[in-house]
Parts: C-alpha cells; structure tokens; sequence
C-alpha cells in the first residue's frame, strides 16, 4: 500500500549538519566560533606561538612600549606580554570548562530530578536551590573561597557552585514544560520506566536550552573567576591569568597602558565572542527555525 | 424494584473469555467540593479479537476511560473505585514494575495527535525501534531492521530512508502510520485508539482506518476505538458503547444501534450526524443544551435535563435515579427510564419513591 503524494524521498540532513549549516548563515554566531577556535589553537600551541617564556623576568626591559621585539610592550618585571596573554588562553578555557562542568551537571541532575521528582522531592531541592539563591552571586563564591582558602582551584569551585541554580531552574522549568507533551505520555503508555522516560524522553529535549543556556552563563562565569584573580582570591601572581595580570599591572595605568590594557582586551574579546556564539545557538537551536 | 432484568452478563460486562473487563469504574479529579467525576460508574468489556467503537460528544469521559484503562491518569486525577481485569489479571493492583512491562508488551494505545506523540529530537526509526529492544531484548541493528520492516506494514513509503527522518518531516498521516507501527510493534493483545483520526484530513482518515482494521484483523488483536463520529464506528467496529457524562447509557451491535437505536442520546447523536445524501431542506437537529457540570452529584440520569423523552412523557424518575440497564435484544443493553418495558415498572413505584427527592 503506497500512499498517494508522499512518496517523495526525503533527504535526511544528520542533526548536527543541519546545525552546523545554519550556524554558517548567521555572521555573528561564526564570528564568536572563530574567536572560541583561535583561543583553542592559541592554548593548544603556546609553547610554539609565543614569542618568550611567559615567566621569564627581564628587569632592563620593564614596562617597555610595543615594539618588534615585544609586540604588546612588556610588564612591569619586563615578562614579555604578548607570551602572557597567549598562555592566559590555557587559564581562561579551563576556568570555563571547569566552572560550566560543576555547574551544568549538577544543576542539570538537580533539576531533573526537581521537575520529575515527587511533589517533595522538587520541594526539597528547589528549597536547596532558593538557599544558594539566596546570597548575592559574588558573596557566595567569596564565602566558599573563604572556607576553603584563595586559590584557583577553589576560586574554580566557587564559581562553580554559584552557577548551579541557574541551571537547576532552567532545567526544572523545561522538564515541566516537556513532562506534559504527548510524547511523554506515549512513553509512558509503551511501559518505561520512570528512569528510561526522564533520561531518554526527557533530557534529549531539555538539551537545546540547556546548551544555550551555557554558552551565556560561562562567560559570566569565566568573569566572576578573572574578577577573584583580581582580588587575590583565585589565580596567585606569577599565573599568567589575566584577572591576575590586571591587577599587578593597574598601578602603571599612566606610564605603561598597554600593559593593563592587553589583558583587559583579551578577556573582554573573549567574553564578547562566547556570548555571541551563545547568540548564534540560541536562534539555530530554536524549533522554530529547525 | 424494578421487574425488567439488571444482569450485567448479557449487559455491558461480559462472559468469562473477554480480554478486558471493567466494572464499576470512576475516575475523578481533584478534591473536595470540587471534585470533578469523569467516569462516573462504568461497566465495560471487550472480548478477543473484537472491535468496540466507544462513542461520546466532547467531555463525555471517553477519553478519561481509555486512559483509565492504562492507568495514565495523573494526580490530582484518580481511579476511586471498581476493577480492571486484563486477560484475567487485576491491572488496577499492579505495582509500578509490573504495570511498565505489562504496558506495550500486552496492550498499545494511540492518541488523537500523531505529531505531538513522537518525540522531536529521535528519529522515527529509533521510536519504533526502542520498545523491541527494551522489551524484546533486541540488539541494536536487529530492533532497526524490524522497525523498518514494520514501518513497511504500516504502509510507509521507502520505510528505509524515513526510518532516519524526524518527526517534523513527515506528514500527519504518515506519523499517525508510524504510532500504530509502535502501538503494534510487540503484537498486544489490545490496541487502544483515542480518536487517531480526527486530526487527519478525509480521505487519509479513511487510510488510517482500514490500516487499523487490517492490522487488528490480522494479527487477532481487539481494538477499543474511541470516537465522536458515528460514521467511522458504521465502518470499523464489531460492537459500540454509547457514552455520556461519564456513563455508558447504550451498548450493542453496530448493526443494532445504527438501525434502531433506542436511548434518546443515541437517537440525538445519530440526527446530528451530517448525511451526504440528505433530502432537500432537511436540516441538522442537535441536542439542545450541553453536558453536565460533572463537578456536581447527579443523582438521575445524566441525560434528563436535554431529554426529549423525558419532557413529552414528564417522568420525574429520570431527575432522581440512574436507570439499570434493560437487555432488549441480543446484546443490545439501554438504560433510560423512558423505554416502553421500563414505563410500567415506573408506575407500579410511581406511588412510592424509594428516595426522597434531593435537589
């Protein structure tokens, strides 16, 4: 039995082409990919890239200008900026990779659990949550550092669990939304289990936000971490963390700029490139435009 | 009491070999003053390999009652009483395990909006291909290929290349084709379908139907059917049960019930079916008034208020007890006070109510 005017093949794009061609079409979203790119090759290579030892301490040379010898000028110990900045790169990834980690899995676990949950159980963790909520984003992450002692690892951490509501409620609020589609129902109807429905019915349909949601929430993230270099809470001088470069080099802000500016311009070009990749899923990721 | 007979054997609950048997059941939602009664009391069953059309306006239960039977009503909503019986197992004191393997192994369901009920982000293939692997132990590539191969019985055109396709690229029809391939996919013994055809236009309403005949036919399986249109219960089922406001008020053979139907609502449903070859001039007759507030008691028959019958024989009975059900023919089960056989036993009680009147 064939059926009259639907027997034409479809050409099946695999998800992620289709993904990818539509990121093409979008300036803003390719330009935020090529600036993440450059930070992966720049982190990936340092050690070929740059042009000094970040760490190398060159007295004579101290708060030189930009020149050919030092494309951005040197420190006030005279550490070649430009080989600075390059391995800031391998800081600013693993700030983001770790803090997204802490917080998209287990935000995403409490908020499974929260909108699938029993009544009590969503209770119980969205109480949690409103707790964590509860302090200013920046006084918890300096409470935890507090408690656990000023480094990057623990400025890390920090931050970490300060994004973990922002995660919870998204992924809550989603769960409720979808839990409610036909298609769970059908789930249910087909005999899965209570575990096969929220992993494999529920989750798959909670990612598109989530994923998103992440590309915004990391660069804040990333921020918050360079912010706590600033005050000494995170990454320890002589880390070639940016935050950290920030503030050793702020009291030369009149004789030598270029030496506050280099670091100020890589986290803020980062930052702008992550968002506008975030800008760049959310429309792609979009049903509507799928 | 009343003189005609109340045996449910003959009635709407059946013989001992009936694949489904319910009795008594009520589904209710929410609490206290508010509590709205779905399903108010309904005996039903439905023997192997038979096809019964549940037919009802909107907001009749029908659907509630299709659900009940999965046990798929969520809370605040409940079954508050009466009994399920599968193939002569209790369903309504299944635990939470044995009820999962029990759905879709021994009874599939198919809802009224085929795009909604296929998950967008799987592909078609890997849906109809999960429950043979959860449930028939099948490895990966062998749960594919028989997703496939049941993709082409379903009547799915080139089923290779669509079982890769998403949802959102295959039409209504097709995605209605591909829910009773997974309804099917483990050969249950009950198919339910929840009006699978009326968010399909005509002509492939007509596909869909002869789809779920053959498939049924085929392989022996009952279908509980559950529409608001007479015409497609004329063309597919064995057996109808006529619902409103959460009470069976007629059941029996197609033939039956199409040709002299006997409740007042089931004549009132039947005038207001649109006819392609009606007589000049003749215009369609509804029932005057709307279902009642199912949130409130109704201690009579459901249907009084709107009754015709009621009102040109003023029979106060029907505003204060449920009529029983009266066999009047080989399986064809009325209960309305309003029947000739019923009209003598009224009045033999007619000088003594057995309630007091409670509005």
């Amino acid at each position: 039995m064939t059926v009259a005017g639907f027997d034409e093949e479809i050409t099946v794009i695999p998800r992620w082409r289709r993904i990818g061609g539509h990121m093409l079409q979008s300036r803003a979203a390719c330009v935020g990919a090529t600036i993440l790119l450059i930070l992966f090759v720049l982190a990936l290579f340092a050690p070929w890239i740059a042009p000094y030892d970040p760490f190398k301490i060159d007295p004579i040379h101290r708060l030189a200008a930009p020149s050919a010898a030092h494309w951005i000028g040197t420190d006030e110990v005279g550490r070649d900026l430009a080989s600075r900045i390059i391995y800031g790169t391998r800081y600013f990834l693993l700030i983001c990779l770790v803090t997204a980690a802490i917080s998209s899995s287990i935000g995403t676990l409490l908020g499974l659990l929260a909108g699938a949950g029993s009544p009590l159980v969503d209770g119980v963790i969205m109480r949690f949550i409103d707790i964590l909520l509860a302090f200013p984003y920046i006084l918890m992450v300096l409470v935890v550092v507090a408690v656990a002692g000023p480094s990057l690892w623990t400025g890390m951490v920090a931050v970490g669990i300060a994004g973990i509501p922002g995660y919870a409620r998204l992924v809550r609020s989603t769960v409720l939304t979808v839990r409610q589609e036909d298609y769970v129902t059908v789930a249910r109807a087909l005999g899965a289990s209570r575990r096969e429905i929220l992993f494999g019915t529920i989750l798959p349909n909670v990612l598109s936000p989530l994923i998103v949601y992440l590309a915004f929430a990391t660069p804040l993230s990333a921020l918050i971490a360079s912010a706590l270099s600033f005050v000494g809470l995170g990454a320890q001088p002589p880390a070639p963390e940016w935050g950290a470069m920030l503030v050793n080099s702020r009291t030369y802000l009149f004789s030598a700029w270029w030496a506050v500016a280099a670091p100020g311009l890589a986290l803020c070009i980062s930052i702008f490139g992550m968002n506008i990749l975030g800008n760049g899923l959310r429309d792609v990721l979009d049903p509507r435009n799928a | 009491m009343v003189t005609t007979t109340h045996d449910d054997r003959h009635g709407t609950a059946g013989s001992a070999d009936d694949l489904l048997a319910i009795r008594g059941l009520r589904t209710e939602f929410g609490t206290g003053d508010r509590t709205v009664r779905a399903v108010r009391g309904v005996d039903l069953s439905i023997a192997r390999g038979e096809i019964l059309g549940l037919v009802g306006e909107s907001g009749s239960g029908k659907s509630v009652l299709a659900s009940s039977i999965l046990r798929l009503i969520r809370p605040p909503g409940r079954i508050a009483a009466g009994e399920i019986v599968f193939d002569g197992r209790d369903v309504l004191a299944m635990n939470t395990r044995t009820l999962s393997r029990w759905r879709g192994r021994d009874i599939g369901i198919v809802f009224q909006q085929p795009q909604g009920c296929l998950n967008p982000v799987r592909r078609i293939g890997w849906q109809v291909a999960e429950p043979l692997r959860l449930k028939k132990g099948l490895g990966r590539r062998a749960a594919w290929d028989e997703a496939v191969q049941l993709l082409r019985s379903v009547g799915i055109p080139s089923p290779e290349s669509k079982a890769r396709a998403y949802p959102h690229q295959v039409s209504g029809g097709q995605a209605q084709r591909v829910m009773i391939a997974i309804a099917l996919a483990l050969r249950p013994k009950l198919l339910i379908a929840d009006e699978p055809t009326t968010a399909l236009d005509v002509t492939i309403q007509a596909q869909i139907l002869e789809l779920l005949r053959d498939s049924c036919r085929t392989h022996g399986t009952s279908l509980l059917f559950v529409t608001h249109d007479l015409g497609v219960i004329a063309k597919l089922a064995d057996r109808v049960a006529v619902m409103y406001a959460g009470n069976i008020v007629e059941t029996g053979s197609v033939g039956g019930i199409l040709e002299s139907p006997r409740h007042p609502y089931t004549r009132g449903l039947m005038d207001a079916a649109p006819r392609l070859r009606s007589s000049e001039g003749e215009r369609l007759r509804d029932i005057p008034g709307s279902i009642p507030n199912l949130a409130r008691p109704i201690p009579g028959c459901p249907f009084a208020p709107r009754c015709g019958l009621r009102k040109e024989l003023e029979l106060d009975r029907c505003d204060r007890e449920m009529p029983p059900f009266v066999q009047s023919a080989e399986r064809h089960a009325v209960r309305c006070w309003g029947l000739p056989e019923m009209r003598t036993a009224n009045r033999t009680n007619a000088a003594a109510p057995e309630r007091e009147i409670v509005r």
